[in-house]
């Protein structure tokens, strides 16, 4: 299933933050959205998700989730967004629950997703035991449980150190080269944007329009850190984001 | 430079930390309790604390052991424990449900937060004739009075619980398709749990304080109708044995809410 946004406008109050949006995010692909802080990525994440309604512009699924698909748009949360009172083993199984999946089924969609993300050791864990990478850890298994067709990823990364982000980078790698998923993946953080982005979209600072769409070809599995073109393209990308990013940090808050 | 110069004058650096975090200390307050105690036996047996201000605390315990004995404790005691237990539960109940409904839903919201604010300052205890009417001199004004007095403090602590539970766990609730239930179920009450406990906690202190005053008012048996005859009769022995229990009381009511606490909420960091 592919994610279609097209001209996608909105505003709050007279505040226009994203002006005619248009974008693909093609199934097995992760598209990032990189722009300056108050650009409204976030927003125009949620849109995708159906978690607000944009002013214009029209946000389409095309073609059908995949049979086994619970969930077609599954968000990650940059603040993890796991219930307190759950260990790991509840938060994950919360999702399913609704879905009628208990028992051995359940059981094994949790064993199975717990083991591709290595929490198989910390099931009867609570959140407050563990660590922000183990945390996102969790929140990505709990997205994978519902086998879902798109990931939403808002900022996934940015609340962890960044000796963790390394590593969770390369667990997403490394998720992605088992089983290739489709993800639409807010940021602000360009090295990441160049190390998980088969497409990456640039947008102005507010009202966000894109500025840019840049395109990688490498594999994932063959990009590191420290790679040279890849620093190339990095640089390229702060180049188009500089102004803009000075801009919107010199703008006044009007609310 | 990267030698530190030696010949300059040292001194360590001062230590300005710690403090301003509270530890539990045990059985420091027990001590303090034995020690006003002995204080007031002592100062009664010596003769500087007249026997007309205090009785002495040994034969509080005398009257108390009586009481015991007799039977009478446990003859007010279970009924005033009756009339607390069935007034407060329809109190709390009522009011945590009413609390959920309030901070779930705007039209309800708008509607009764005035009612409530209304109701709250009214002393319930000044509604005891107005409840000796309508619900007639025995048990149901009683249960009436504690439940009403319940009844405010429980909304107001869970509408204000359901408001702060994190709205990132309610989108991400819906964000993972979730029924409407379950997220009330799940997410909402779990979250508004830590709140609506320690607004049990008041709660049931004023409980406390509207069963004596009720029992005060219109009750032959009941541990305020015995307080309030020993006061009448100028029993200062039977008066303390009576103040005693009720302390007893508050104190039991608010460790088992604490092992509720415990129990429940011991997720929280």
């Amino acid at each position: 299933m592919d994610l279609s946004l097209n001209g996608v406008s909105h505003s709050y109050g007279n505040v226009e933050v994203l002006r005619d949006i248009t974008l693909n995010v093609p199934s097995g692909q992760i598209v990032c959205i990189v722009g300056p802080s108050g650009c409204g990525k976030s927003t125009l994440l949620r849109m995708a998700g159906g978690l607000e309604r944009p002013d214009q512009g029209e946000i389409l699924q095309v073609g059908e989730p995949p049979e086994d698909c619970l969930n077609p748009l599954t968000f990650i949360f940059q603040d993890f967004a796991l219930l307190p009172w759950r260990t790991v083993d509840g938060n994950v199984r919360l999702v399913l629950e609704d879905h009628g999946i208990r028992g051995e089924r359940g059981e094994a969609i949790v064993a199975d997703v717990l083991a591709r993300t290595n929490l198989g050791d910390f099931r009867t864990a609570l959140p407050k035991q563990l660590s922000g990478g183990m945390k996102q850890r969790v929140a990505i298994a709990r997205a994978l449980a519902v086998r879902p067709a798109v990931m939403l990823m808002d900022e996934p990364l940015s609340a962890l150190d960044a000796q963790t982000r390394e590593l969770l980078i390369d667990d997403l790698v490394s998720l992605w080269a088992r089983e290739p998923f489709t993800a639409l993946y807010v940021t602000h953080n360009l090295s990441e944007a160049v190390r998980l982005g088969h497409k990456i979209v640039v947008l102005s600072r507010r009202p966000g329009e894109v500025r840019e769409i840049v395109e990688i070809d490498r594999p994932l599995t063959e990009r590191s850190l420290g790679d040279a073109d890849l620093d190339a393209r990095q640089k390229h990308l702060w180049e188009v984001m500089r102004s803009e990013a000075r801009a919107a940090d010199e703008e006044l808050v009007h609310d | 430079m990267t030698e530190i110069q030696t010949d300059l004058p040292k001194q360590p650096v001062p230590f300005r930390g710690g403090g301003f975090r509270p530890r539990p200390i045990r059985f420091v307050g027990l001590a303090v309790f034995i020690v006003l105690i002995a204080l007031i036996e002592w100062g009664v047996r010596a003769g500087w604390i007249s026997n007309l201000t205090l009785p002495r605390p040994s034969d509080v315990l005398a009257t108390f052991g009586e009481l015991y004995r007799t039977g009478a404790l446990w003859d007010h005691l279970s009924i005033s424990l009756s009339r607390l237990v069935v007034g407060s539960a329809i109190g709390v109940s009522a009011g945590i449900g009413l609390g959920i409904l309030i901070g779930l839903f705007s039209l309800i919201r708008a509607g009764l937060v005035p009612l409530v604010a209304a109701i709250f300052p009214i002393p319930k205890i000044a509604l005891l004739p107005l409840f000796v009417i309508w619900f007639g001199i025995d048990e149901g004004s009683k249960y009436a009075l504690i439940a009403l007095g319940t009844f405010t403090p429980t909304v107001v602590a869970t509408y204000g619980a359901v408001e702060n539970v994190d709205r990132t766990l309610i989108r991400m609730g819906q964000s993972f398709g979730l029924s409407w239930l379950s997220i009330v179920r799940k997410i909402v009450l779990p979250g508004a749990m830590p709140g609506i406990l320690s607004g049990l906690r008041i709660s049931l202190a004023i409980g406390i304080i509207l069963l004596v005053a009720a029992e005060m008012l219109g009750a032959t048996h009941g541990v305020g109708a015995y307080i309030l005859q020993a006061g009448s009769l100028y029993d200062l022995e039977r008066l303390f044995a009576g103040v005693t229990i009720l302390s007893v009381l508050g104190v039991t009511v608010s460790f088992l809410i604490g092992q509720v606490e415990k129990h429940l909420l011991d997720w929280r960091v």
